[in-house]
């Protein structure tokens, strides 16, 4: 401090902020653990770079990648960064079950602090930059093909979303590197993250990434909304829409109204940090109860926003893999939506706790079973899908099936929970979080596999890999009842959660065996990207070009694999809830266009790239108090946007020729291609062409 | 870091009490074997123990309401749970692709009975449930006096970083990370908390009531047979979080004003030194016994929230 350059540049970085310097100065297993994440994400992106430019793909990523507007093409990347948080968030989730394991009575290998750390990092990268990217890319990829468009609403929009989220997984990568994160949970509570409790640099990346996120989020709703409203080709009318499509429109309701509470609550929060305010802090008539209420007024139906896309994606790979129409699709609209409406109603199931009269949480109590209603309909109306059908066992539908097994079994102790009597024994214990992840690995995590395996050959152009994907399933689903059902036996015990040391000898078989069932989990993992090198490795072999494998009826699966950047030559007209379905039994599936028209197509545009990388840059620079750093990423970016908005040339025609080029290419892959039957569609022989059944 | 040696003291001790051997008799082993059976088809012979921590294993009339509601719940959700646990491997299974001579009827899509089904009896059982729920809350609110002939002993709690801290107002005595009861006498605890946000939970007597600076809650129990119960926080409140552990000492009438004349004779009285040494973080490795405490100390915490942060 006797520098004055030094803070003003710097702000409050010193070096022990860097985990090489403390593992150096403190060599414990804790630390060393520590600063190998941190030269992992050094080392690991140094790679990346170092790959890239070898391989000279630099300018292709960019201007095939990183400026595309091209829904498809912002969808994969959003799963992409699911795919590599999901990654650090397991192994998190890993050490910490080994951790516990071999803590009881014991020290364990792993402090305090760095488990505080952990926990919280897990849950918010489990939320925030796993679960919401994965079911957005999802939505990005496929909804605006299913309802027949070219892409979304508002293109760039759509990238800055992407890049704003990407930018806030970044910093949550750079906290491994730089400082360390927040220890009060993936919700943040106050006052233990005010300042008079947290006054380290943690609580501040949690903001600012889940700030970052929660924007891109918010945009993200209203583009894929108003591209439902507004985008839909002729013919399609609200009750027309694959179940896929009803259930994206109201994850972008959802997101509409909730994210806006989370953006307050992160906003005030921040407030009292940065500016001294006393919103939740313990003094000065701060309340930290209008915190819990703002952040679950968000967090509950942040439930249903990340489990109603999953739902689609059963509706949709249940209806396929039985050969049927879907059941009681009207039933099922009505179900979507009543969710939606019931997930405001129940927030304060999340603290039944505090004190409130016992009318109130009776109300909320009963609030909360209620939504299991309509839940339990879909259920049902996915069996009945299958009823008098012709069931195949791909690894989407075991996904499938292995949800509506295990969910059952999440609801269930979800209606325990919702007695707040009950809630009182087992609120904050692993009972909870039991029953947490036992909705959504069942209720997002599988329905995102699912729809990974569902759409990927669509996205690709070839099929992934059978044998490895029914590894890496058996692995989620033993590995999940592993993991977690000991849990719910040591939060009936009173295991708190968030513990890093355990005092109780009678919790040990249990925590062997939640201990075995992470690993198995991790494998799962693993056994998912070695699926991905095989599948990629055996491309030739496995390619479906013509674009319909599993013999669907969606719009989706009517254009070729990997579809053209402009999805449809000739925007289509459905006059059926299973169109493609209905163009098949009519016997003219691929009739060809009349004449080909240009296409205009968004061009592509840096404005993503840059305002997610400025806002991160602000969001450090917020962090660490570097002043003249978010000042400047302030700046440029709202210099960015202004800069956008001289642009003029934001289309980019495609020709006529070109279409019927790219059009009549496709047309010859479906001559070549033999139809397949159903039986045989794991083989080599599905080339694409389903074989239409009597 | 002075508090790690403390916290690893604690766990020392903690570790030879856990470590001793306790004698199960018959009755205790039948009520574990039921409650095995009852609570959770996977617990396994070397699990039994950790549910006897727990609600399965009560030691108050709350935690015995708790309980029945539990297996009432229980019951109800298996037959919710049963239908579709049946029905799903046994449809997907026998509409299977291969089989042949199924009926296959691709474009069935409705059927208003099977609507009725799905919807009707679902609707009633959460009618009903909604019954047991709303009776239940009422009855089992934590803010509810229990039904007695004697006045319920007053106990105020303080939640510190990471200890408890009980204040017996009535018998000018206190206590860190010990809470002694009266067999059969309710108790009446006010919580507050002089740092972040913490809950309470006795696993075995009450369920979790959260304590916050600033303000008072509430929470009504009773222990019906002696006994030494865990009680803990179970809010995330800091490094110290996990040793946050304190005993619930349910004793006889006679023994518990033994307890309060041992703890007034320890001329050890809570003033402000003893005070400020409790608002430090740390784990104490032993309970403390106070012979005394000021007035109104339980409405001082209250009070500081009001002032500018120290």
């Amino acid at each position: 401090m006797t520098e004055p350059l030094w803070p003003a540049l710097l702000g409050r970085f010193g070096w022990q902020d860097l985990p090489f310097v403390r593992a150096w100065a403190d060599p414990s297993l804790s630390e060393i653990i520590g600063a190998g994440a941190g030269a992992l994400v050094v080392v690991g992106g140094l790679a990346v770079v170092v790959l890239i430019t070898w391989l000279g793909r630099w300018g292709y990523l960019w201007r095939e990648w990183f400026t595309s507007l091209d829904h498809k093409r912002i969808g994969i990347l959003y799963v992409v960064i699911a795919f590599t948080m999901l990654s650090r968030a397991l192994v998190e989730a890993v050490l910490m079950r080994m951790q516990q394991a071999a803590a009881i009575n014991a020290p364990g290998f792993i402090a305090p602090d760095h488990f505080a750390q952990l926990f919280t990092t897990h849950g918010s990268i489990m939320i925030f930059f796993m679960a919401m990217p994965f079911l957005t890319g999802a939505i990005n990829y496929v909804m605006p093909l299913q309802i027949g468009a070219r892409d979304v609403a508002f293109p760039l929009l759509n990238a800055v979303s992407l890049w704003l989220t990407a930018g806030a997984a970044g910093l949550m990568m750079v906290s491994l590197v730089i400082g360390r994160f927040s220890t009060g949970g993936w919700t943040g509570y106050p006052p233990y993250t005010e300042l008079a409790f947290s006054p380290d640099v943690g609580p501040d990346y949690w903001i600012w990434a889940v700030t970052l996120g929660s924007i891109g989020t918010t945009l993200s709703g209203l583009n894929f909304a108003v591209t439902i409203y507004k985008l839909r080709c002729p013919g399609m009318t609200l009750m027309r829409m694959p179940m896929f499509v009803w259930t994206s429109l109201c994850t972008s309701i959802l997101m509409i109204f909730a994210m806006p509470p989370l953006t307050v609550a992160t906003a005030l929060l921040a407030l009292d940090r940065y500016l001294g305010f006393h919103f939740f802090t313990n003094d000065l008539g701060g309340n930290m109860m209008n915190y819990a209420n703002l952040i679950w007024l968000f967090g509950h139906p942040e439930v249903y926003i990340l489990i109603l896309p999953a739902f689609g994606v059963y509706s949709e790979v249940i209806a396929t893999f039985s050969s049927k129409e879907l059941y009681g699709y009207t039933s099922l609209v009505i179900a979507t939506m009543a969710i939606a409406v019931l997930s405001f109603t129940v927030w304060v199931h999340h603290f039944f706790t505090m004190g409130q009269s016992a009318n109130i949480n009776a109300v909320f109590g009963i609030a909360t079973m209620t939504i299991g209603l309509p839940t339990g309909v879909k259920i049902y109306d996915w069996i009945w899908t299958m009823f008098r059908g012709r069931v195949r066992f791909s690894v989407s539908m075991l996904y499938s099936l292995a949800f509506m097994m295990t969910f059952v079994l999440g609801g269930l102790t979800g209606i325990i929970l919702a007695f707040p009597p009950l809630d009182y024994l087992v609120h904050n214990t692993l009972f909870l979080v039991a029953h947490f992840h036992n909705m959504l690995i069942p209720g997002l995590l599988y329905g995102m596999l699912a729809g990974y395996h569902y759409w990927f050959p669509k996205a690709f152009g070839f099929r992934l890999d059978e044998k490895w994907g029914r590894i890496s399933f058996g692995c989620w689903v033993v590995g999940f009842y592993l993991a977690f059902m000991p849990l719910y036996v040591l939060g009936a015990g009173g295991m708190t959660r968030r513990s890093q040391a355990v005092f109780e000898p009678a919790f040990r078989p249990w925590l062997y065996v939640a201990g075995v069932g992470a690993l198995v989990l991790l494998s799962a993992l693993a056994s998912l990207f070695v699926q991905l090198l095989v599948s990629i490795r055996n491309r030739e072999a496995n390619r479906v070009p013509v674009g319909d494998p599993w013999n669907a009826g969606g719009l989706e699966w009517s254009i070729a694999a990997p579809p053209p950047e402009y999805n449809f030559a000739v925007i289509p007209t459905v006059n059926d809830r299973d169109p493609f379905h209905g163009d098949k039994a009519d016997g003219d599936p691929y009739a060809p266009p009349k004449r080909y028209e240009a296409i205009a197509m968004p061009a592509n545009s840096m404005t993503g790239p840059a305002l997610g990388g400025l806002g991160a840059v602000t969001a450090f620079g917020l962090v660490w108090h570097m002043w003249w750093l978010a000042g400047f990423g302030l700046a440029a970016g709202i210099a960015t946007i202004v800069a956008r908005s001289f642009v003029r040339d934001l289309h980019r025609t495609i020709p006529a020729a070109e279409v019927a080029r790219i059009d009549r290419h496709w047309r010859r892959d479906i001559r070549k291609a033999k139809p397949v039957g159903r039986a045989v569609e794991g083989t080599r022989a599905n080339r694409g062409l389903a074989e239409v059944e009597a | 870091m002075p508090e790690c040696s403390l916290i690893d003291r604690l766990s020392a001790r903690v570790r030879r009490r856990s470590f001793r051997k306790r004698s199960p008799s018959l009755a205790s082993t039948r009520r574990c074997l039921a409650t095995a059976i009852a609570a959770t088809p996977l617990a396994f012979v070397g699990g039994c123990d950790v549910l006897r921590l727990g609600v399965a294993n009560p030691a108050g009339p709350v935690a015995e309401a708790q309980w029945h509601l539990l297996l009432i719940v229980g019951a109800v959700l298996f037959f919710v749970a049963a239908p579709v646990l049946i029905l799903t491997p046994i449809i997907a299974w026998h509409y299977r692709l291969g089989k042949k001579g199924n009926v296959y009827r691709p474009t069935w899509t409705f059927s208003w009975p099977l609507e009725g089904l799905i919807w009707i009896p679902p609707t009633g059982i959460v009618v009903g449930l909604g019954f047991v729920l709303w009776h239940y809350t009422i009855a089992l609110d934590p803010y509810r006096p229990l039904p007695s002939t004697q006045p319920a002993l007053e106990v105020q709690a303080v939640a510190l970083d990471w200890k408890w801290l009980f204040i017996y107002p009535d018998q000018g005595a206190a206590a860190v990370n010990q809470m002694a009861i009266p067999v059969g006498r309710p108790v009446h605890v006010s919580l507050t908390s002089g740092t972040v946000m913490q809950s309470l939970l006795i696993p075995q007597l009450a369920g979790q009531i959260y304590a916050m600076a600033g303000m008072t809650t509430q929470l009504n129990f009773a222990a019906n047979r002696p006994g030494t119960f865990r009680g803990q926080n179970t809010q995330f409140n800091g490094l110290g979080f996990q040793n946050q552990k304190f005993e619930v000492l349910a004793m006889p009438p006679d023994a518990f004003e033994a307890w309060v004349a041992r703890a007034r004779a320890t001329a050890r009285p809570l003033d402000p030194a003893a005070l400020d040494g409790l608002m430090q973080k740390s784990v104490p490795p032993e309970p403390i016994l106070y012979s005394s405490v000021p007035p109104d100390l339980f409405q001082t915490f209250i009070a500081r929230t009001q002032e500018p942060s120290r």
